[in-house]
C-alpha cells in the first residue's frame, strides 16, 4: 500500500514552565494531541511517533510565560494519500450506489458507482450484497473484503478519501495478489516516475511463466524510509 | 411542452398511478439534481417542497416523503454543496419529532449516506442529529402523554442508531460529535424538559457503543452542567423549584444503571466492575476539577457520594487519598473529607480511623513548626483541620470507641496536645461542634480538659467567622442532608442523619423506641419548611429538634434574617433545614 512513510524530524516542543518537572510527559502529551490529524508541516496525518530528547538544555523564551523549547529528534509515521496512489482498506458497507471502505482503521473512503468499472456488477447473493466481476468468477467484493483502490481526492479535515475502482489493478487484494497479470509491471514503472521525490514504498515484482500465463510475484514489500530532515522554526 | 410537463409530473405528484423501481427513482432524482446547474430546477423545487411539508401528513404524503428520502440516499454523490444548498438546508432542518417511524428510518438512511459520502457533510449531519436530541417547543406538552413518550423513544432510538451508523463508516466522527454536543448543550435557563432530554441523550451515548470514545467527555460535561444549575438554585427556591432535579435523578440513575448491570450478570461481573471504576474515575476527575473548586455546590457532590456507595472498597477510599493533594483548595477539600467521612454509612469504622489518624498527625506536625497564639486568619488551614477532626468524631466516636482496637488507636492520638495548644482551636472552631465534641469526648474519657467551655448554644462565633473567611468555610458541610426530593432515594440508604447517630453520652437514653420517636418527630416537622415557627411546638420537642438538627450545620433562620440586608454572599449560604424533608422516603 502506498501513502505511508516514515520521516525523520527535528522538532522543538515548547513546554510550559509548570511542567518543568515532568518534561517527558508534557512532550508526549503535546505530540499526542497531533495524532490522527493532518499536519501541513509534516504533510501527512501523524499516526505514530518515536521521540528522543536531543539535549537536556533548553532555551527559555522571553515573555510573560517563559516557555522553554526542548529539542527532539523523532521518527514519525505519516499517512499522506495523494491522488493516483493505491490504498488498501476494508469494506464496511456495500450498496448499489457506493462502496464504503475504512483505511487503516481511522480513515473513511467512499467509491461511488461511477468510479466502479463496468466489470463489476452489483448482485445480492444469499442475502448478501456483492460486487462480482463479470470477467473473473472468483473476483468478488463484499463486506469485510480488503480492497485496493485508487485515490481520487483526500479531504484533510475529516481524513476522508474519495476513491476509484476504475484501474485494472484495483479490486479485491487477495484475488489480485493471487491472480497476477501483466498490468502490474508497466503501471508501476510509470507510477515510479511520478513519485520521483523518493517517497513511497516500492514493490518488487518478478515475472514467472507458468502454463502459458504470465504471473508476476510480489516477493516483498519494502517501505523505504525516507530520511528527510525537517526543522521546525523556533 | 406537453411532453415535458408529463415527465415532470410523473416524478412526484402522481406516484400512485405509476410503479417505479428503486433505481429508476434514484435516476430520476439524479436527473433533477443534475439539471439544477443547467438552469432547470423544476423537479428539484418539487423535491424541496416535499421535504418542507411536515404538518399533518396524509398517508400518501408520508409515502411520498419516504420514497423521496430513499431515492435521495441513493443519489447523495450527486448532491453539490453549492448548487443544492436549499435542498441540504431543508434536509438538515428536518425534525424527526414531527414524523412517524417510517420517515425517521428513511431520514436516518439519508443522513448516514450523506455523512459517509463526503467530508463536507459530516459536521452538518452530526449537527442535525444533535439538534434532534430535543423536540420542537410545540412538542413539549405532548411529552407528558404516553403518545409523546412513545414518539420520544422512537426518535432517540433512530437518532442514536444514526450516530452509530455514521461512526461505523467514518471512524473519526465521534471526535467531532463530542465538540458539537458540548457546544450545543442547552443553556441552564432553558425549560427543564429540554435540558433533561438533552442530558438523557448524552448519558445514552455514554453507556452505548460510542461511550468508549466520548463517554468521559459526556460525563464531565453533564457534571459541569450540574454545577451550573446547582449554584443557580437559591435556597429559597429549593422546596418549590423542580428544575434540574430531573437531571440529578438521571445522573444518579445512570450511575446506578452501571451498578445494576454488574449485579445482574455474574459472568460479566468483572467487566462491569471495571466499567464502574472507569466511570468513577471520570467522575472523580470532574469532581476534582469542578465541584471542589465551585463555591459551595449543594447537590452535585452527591453524585460522587452515590457512586462511592456502590463500591465502597475501591471507590470510597480513592476520594480520601486525593484529598492530600490540594493546597489551594485545602480548606474546601478538608470540609468535603470531614462531611464525607461522617455521612457515608458505607465506610467502615477502621477506615475512618485511619484517615482520622492522618488528619490528626497532620495537625500535630503543623503545630511543631508554629509559635504564637490564637490567630484565626493566619492558621485557618489548621483550624479547619481541627474542626474536621471534631466533626467526624461527633458522628463516629461512639462507633469507634465501641471497638477495642480502634479505641486504643484513638487514645494514642495526641488530642490534648493539639487542643490545648496556645493556638487554641477549641475557641476558634464552631462552638456548636466544639461543644458536642467535648461532651462526647468527656463521656468517652478521651482526654481531660482543665478549662470548661461555655458556649450558650451558639452556632458560631466571631473567631470562627474569622477563620472561615469570606467564603465562610467554617460553616461548609457539603454533605449535609440532600434536598432534592426525587433523587433522594439514591442517597438516603447510604446517608447518616444526625438523628441516627448514637453518641457516647447516649447510654442513659437507651432503646430503639427513642430512635423511633426521633424519626417521627423528624417526619412531622418535614413538611413545614423553613418558615415554620418554633412557637407551634412543645418546648421539649423544640430542644430535641434542635439537637437533631444542630449537626446539620447550616445557619439558623435567624441568621438568614440577620444577613438579609447585606450583600449577596451570605444569601448563598446553606440555610437551616430539617433533616428529613421528604416524608415519603422515611
Amino acid at each position: 500500500m502506498e501513502g505511508l512513510k516514515v520521516s525523520d524530524a527535528n522538532l522543538v516542543v515548547y513546554v510550559h514552565p509548570s511542567k518543568s518537572k515532568k518534561v517527558s510527559e508534557a512532550i508526549l502529551r503535546e505530540l499526542g494531541s497531533l495524532l490522527f490529524k493532518f499536519s501541513e508541516t509534516f504533510d501527512g496525518v501523524l499516526l505514530a511517533y518515536d521521540v528522543n530528547i536531543l539535549s537536556e538544555v533548553a532555551k527559555i523564551l522571553p515573555g510573560i510565560h517563559p516557555y522553554f523549547g526542548v529539542r527532539l529528534k523523532a521518527k514519525l509515521l505519516l499517512f499522506y494519500p495523494k491522488p493516483d496512489m493505491i490504498l488498501e482498506g476494508k469494506v464496511v458497507k456495500l450498496g448499489q450506489q457506493s462502496i464504503h471502505v475504512i483505511v487503516l482503521g481511522f480513515s473513511s473512503a467512499i467509491i461511488t458507482e461511477e468510479d466502479i468499472r463496468e466489470e463489476f456488477i452489483y448482485k445480492v447473493k444469499h442475502g448478501q450484497e456483492v460486487f462480482a466481476s463479470t470477467s473473473y468468477k472468483q473476483h468478488k467484493i463484499k463486506v469485510g473484503t480488503i480492497i485496493r483502490f485508487l485515490v481520487k481526492s483526500f479531504d484533510e479535515e475529516i481524513l476522508h478519501v474519495s476513491g476509484s475502482l476504475v484501474p485494472a489493478n484495483t479490486g479485491c487484494t487477495d484475488w489480485l495478489d493471487k491472480n497476477l497479470e501483466d498490468w502490474s509491471h508497466t503501471n508501476r514503472s510509470t507510477k515510479k516516475q511520478r513519485e520521483s521525490e523518493g517517497r513511497g514504498e516500492m514493490e518488487e515484482h518478478d515475472k514467472v511463466t507458468v502454463d502459458g500465463k504470465t504471473f508476476s510475484l510480489n516477493t516483498e514489500h519494502q517501505i523505504k524510509k525516507s530520511k528527510r530532515r525537517r526543522s521546525e522554526d523556533s | 411542452m406537453g411532453v415535458e410537463l408529463a415527465t415532470k409530473t410523473i416524478g412526484f405528484a402522481e406516484m400512485e398511478d405509476v410503479n417505479f423501481s428503486d433505481s429508476e427513482l434514484i435516476y430520476h432524482v439524479r436527473d433533477a439534481l443534475r439539471s439544477v446547474p443547467l438552469g432547470d430546477s423544476d423537479s428539484y423545487d418539487q423535491l424541496i417542497g416535499v421535504m418542507f411539508h411536515n404538518e399533518r401528513l396524509t398517508p400518501e404524503e408520508v409515502a411520498l416523503l419516504v420514497t423521496s428520502l430513499k431515492a435521495l440516499s441513493g443519489a447523495v454523490s450527486y448532491i453539490d454543496i453549492v448548487h443544492h444548498w436549499s435542498l441540504l438546508s431543508a434536509i438538515f432542518g428536518m425534525s424527526m419529532w414531527n414524523y412517524g417511524p417510517d420517515v425517521m428510518e428513511a431520514l436516518v438512511e439519508l443522513i448516514i449516506s450523506l455523512a459517509a459520502s463526503s467530508g463536507k457533510y459530516v459536521d452538518s449531519c452530526l449537527l442535525m442529529l444533535v439538534n434532534n436530541f430535543m423536540p420542537p417547543r410545540s412538542f413539549l406538552e405532548l411529552l407528558k402523554q404516553p403518545h409523546g413518550v412513545a414518539r420520544k423513544d422512537q426518535v432517540l432510538y433512530h437518532v442514536h442508531s444514526a450516530l452509530k451508523g455514521i461512526a461505523d463508516l467514518v471512524p473519526l466522527a465521534p471526535l467531532k460529535l463530542q465538540d458539537i454536543i458540548t457546544q450545543r448543550m442547552p443553556h441552564i435557563f432553558k425549560e427543564e424538559p429540554l435540558i433533561v432530554i438533552y442530558v438523557e441523550n448524552m448519558l445514552i451515548l455514554e453507556s452505548g457503543a460510542l461511550g468508549e470514545v466520548i463517554g468521559s467527555m459526556m460525563l464531565i460535561a453533564v457534571v459541569d452542567r450540574l454545577i451550573d444549575l446547582d449554584v443557580e438554585i437559591g435556597w429559597d427556591e429549593i422546596l418549590q423549584d423542580d428544575s434540574s432535579k430531573g437531571i440529578f435523578e438521571m445522573e444518579l440513575e445512570d450511575v446506578e444503571g452501571t451498578a445494576d448491570d454488574a449485579e445482574n450478570d455474574n459472568d460479566e461481573l468483572l467487566i462491569e466492575c471495571g466499567r464502574l471504576i472507569q466511570v468513577y474515575e471520570t467522575l472523580l476527575q470532574s469532581f476534582q476539577k469542578t465541584v471542589l473548586t465551585a463555591y459551595k455546590s449543594k447537590f452535585a457532590q452527591f453524585v460522587m457520594f452515590y457512586a462511592s456507595s456502590l463500591d465502597p472498597e475501591n471507590c470510597g477510599c480513592e476520594i480520601c487519598q486525593d484529598a492530600g493533594r490540594y493546597f489551594y483548595e485545602w480548606m474546601s477539600a478538608v470540609a468535603y473529607l470531614a462531611s464525607y467521612l461522617s455521612r457515608a454509612k458505607f465506610l467502615s469504622a477502621s477506615f475512618v480511623a485511619t484517615i482520622l489518624e492522618r488528619l490528626v498527625n497532620w495537625c500535630f506536625n503543623y503545630l511543631q513548626i508554629q509559635d504564637g497564639d490564637i490567630n484565626p486568619e493566619t492558621h485557618r488551614v489548621f483550624y479547619s483541620g481541627c474542626q474536621a477532626i471534631m466533626y467526624v468524631l461527633c458522628f463516629r466516636m461512639r462507633s469507634m470507641t465501641g471497638v477495642p482496637h480502634l479505641k486504643s488507636r484513638l487514645l494514642l492520638l495526641p488530642f490534648e496536645a493539639i487542643l490545648k495548644h496556645p493556638l487554641n482551636p477549641l475557641k476558634v472552631c464552631l462552638p456548636s461542634i466544639v461543644e458536642e465534641f467535648l461532651r462526647q469526648a468527656k463521656a468517652a474519657h478521651l482526654f481531660t480538659l482543665s478549662e470548661t467551655f461555655v458556649f450558650n448554644d451558639l452556632l458560631e462565633s466571631e473567631l470562627s467567622r474569622a477563620f472561615g473567611g469570606m467564603e465562610r468555610l467554617d460553616m461548609f458541610f457539603p454533605f449535609d442532608p440532600y434536598l432534592l426530593k426525587k433523587s433522594d432515594r439514591f442517597i438516603r440508604p447510604n446517608f447518616v442523619h444526625w438523628s441516627m447517630v448514637r453518641t457516647t453520652y447516649d447510654d442513659d437514653e437507651e432503646g430503639s423506641s427513642d430512635d423511633d420517636v426521633a424519626e417521627n418527630f423528624g417526619e412531622n416537622i418535614a413538611d413545614e419548611g423553613m418558615a415554620c415557627s418554633f412557637e407551634e411546638h412543645d418546648l421539649d420537642l423544640d430542644e430535641f429538634d434542635y439537637s437533631l438538627n444542630k449537626m446539620s450545620i447550616t445557619p439558623k433562620n435567624s441568621l438568614i434574617y440577620r444577613f438579609r440586608g447585606e450583600s449577596r454572599g451570605p444569601m448563598q449560604m446553606p440555610s437551616r433545614i430539617r433533616p428529613s424533608t421528604s416524608p415519603e422516603s422515611l
